[in-house]
């Protein structure tokens, strides 16, 4: 479970932030919905401890020392070094969690998003889309319990996008707490099963469902505006 | 402490890896340090006692320059991709970062020195009338007191915008005091005037100041936004 108490976020002046309150429940998997801007990826790091909320607080639930080890965070940018394979990538940051030496879980990481644990290109010469998956990997080796991920359909094909989206769907009954930001309402229609619109830093609302993307009103191809 | 020792070398092997590949640090640092060489050998007609006296600055004054390349690259390339991020989240101690950057720059620069350093021999027509293999400590300790302190702020000056200024401006008045018993010891080794042993005193209680408070404030450093 996660909480946030009142958080808010100044940068500076602006506030990308504000007095946000809502729960977040194992099991569950919310979708967040908003405008270019609206606060959601600055949620997501708050939730991850790469930015201190200026008022407000983040409350977990379990041991606090055990924290950094419980969130996986998947963000715009890929977050993995172009000069090295996957496996190398991946063997990196399982050095960073402890499971260096388990590279059966990073290989099943690898294969659970449909990618070739075998493959010796470099990342930089991956395309967007694997990368994107890549990514996802690198974030669910060490089997985080809360997942944020900022765009995760991004540069991802139709097809691509339905697995990644069956896989979001698999992680979420297997109780873990799922947070997706997404401006592709149908990419998770039938896995969240909350919605929550963010404008200029406040929630707006919550929904169940994908209701919360319609009050916003989906434009061309369901993509929420 | 065996996770900082894991982490440490699993990051200093990433670095050499990835240095090995991309050549961003070595080919610019060794480019500078060769056109240092060259551009005063040929400016300066010095006689063999001119040189034993000025070539010590001439030395530390260009591996100082050289290495500052160096230091910005290795933080570049976390900066890239957003890597640095998918650090801050992880449960890895923040100094386990630090000393595998410091040791991956030390080895970068400590090869630097070993091609360099004998092309001044011949450039400047140098024999050494002291303790010559005092100048393997001298190196060894000069260089820990430019990397430890150039390491650190360089990730100080990481997210400013003018970063490639602010890490000079922030390294060499630090650096003075070390520098001065770099060239002290080095130039007494070239000369055979005077005793290297209390600046060599100096730069090992220097390099242990630094190393510690480096080690101290790095954590938030690192976190800070």
């Amino acid at each position: 479970m996660v909480q946030l108490q009142q958080v808010t976020k100044l940068f500076g002046r602006f506030a990308a932030l504000r007095s946000v309150s809502a729960e977040f429940s194992s099991g569950r998997c919310y979708a967040i919905f908003g405008e270019n801007g609206a606060g959601k990826s600055t949620l997501l790091r708050v939730i991850a401890g790469l930015a201190r909320p200026t008022s407000g607080k983040v409350v977990f639930d379990g041991p606090p020392e055990m924290l950094r080890q419980r969130i996986g965070y998947v963000a715009h940018a890929s977050m993995l070094y172009d000069e090295l394979t996957a496996m190398e990538n991946l063997r990196y940051f399982g050095a960073l969690y402890g499971i260096k030496k388990e590279e059966q879980k990073m290989v099943a990481a690898i294969r659970a998003v449909g990618l070739d644990p075998g493959l010796e290109r470099h990342v930089g010469d991956y395309s967007q889309g694997m990368r994107q998956r890549l990514s996802l990997a690198r974030t669910l080796m060490h089997g985080p319990e809360i997942l944020l991920l900022d765009e995760p359909f991004s540069n991802l094909d139709v097809a691509s996008a339905r697995d990644i989206a069956a896989l979001i769907k698999t992680l979420r009954d297997e109780g873990k707490t799922i947070l997706v930001v997404t401006h592709q309402v149908t990419h998770v229609e039938g896995v969240a099963d909350y919605s929550l619109l963010f404008s200029q830093g406040q929630l707006l609302r919550s929904e169940a469902g994908t209701a919360a993307a319609r009050v916003a009103g989906p434009t061309r191809e369901g993509v929420a505006s | 402490m065996s996770q900082l020792f894991d982490i440490t070398r699993a990051t200093l092997a990433k670095d050499l890896r990835l240095e090995w590949r991309s050549k961003d640090a070595t080919n610019g640092m060794l480019f500078f340090s060769l056109l240092v060489v060259v551009v005063f050998s040929f400016t300066f007609d010095f006689t063999a006692e001119d040189a034993r006296r000025i070539t010590g600055g001439l030395i530390w004054m260009a591996f100082l320059f050289a290495s500052t390349m160096a230091l910005n690259q290795s933080w570049l390339r976390e900066l890239r991709n957003q890597v640095l991020d998918a650090f801050r989240c992880s449960p890895a101690p923040p100094n386990a970062l630090f000393l595998g950057k410091t040791i991956g720059n030390f080895i970068f620069v400590c090869l630097l020195e070993a091609v360099v350093a004998p092309l001044f021999v011949v450039f400047f027509n140098l024999r050494a009338l002291g303790d010559t293999p005092l100048l393997i400590l001298v190196f060894l300790l000069g260089t820990w007191a430019l990397i430890v302190n150039g390491t650190f702020f360089a990730a100080m000056s990481l997210r400013t915008r003018s970063r490639e200024l602010m890490l000079p401006l922030l390294l060499f008045p630090v650096s003075v005091p070390a520098l001065l018993a770099m060239v002290g010891a080095t130039t007494a080794i070239f000369t055979g005037e005077g005793s290297p042993s209390l600046p060599l005193k100096f730069l090992t209680v220097y390099d242990i100041v630094f190393t510690t408070i480096s080690l101290l404030l790095f954590e938030t450093v690192l976190h800070a936004e």
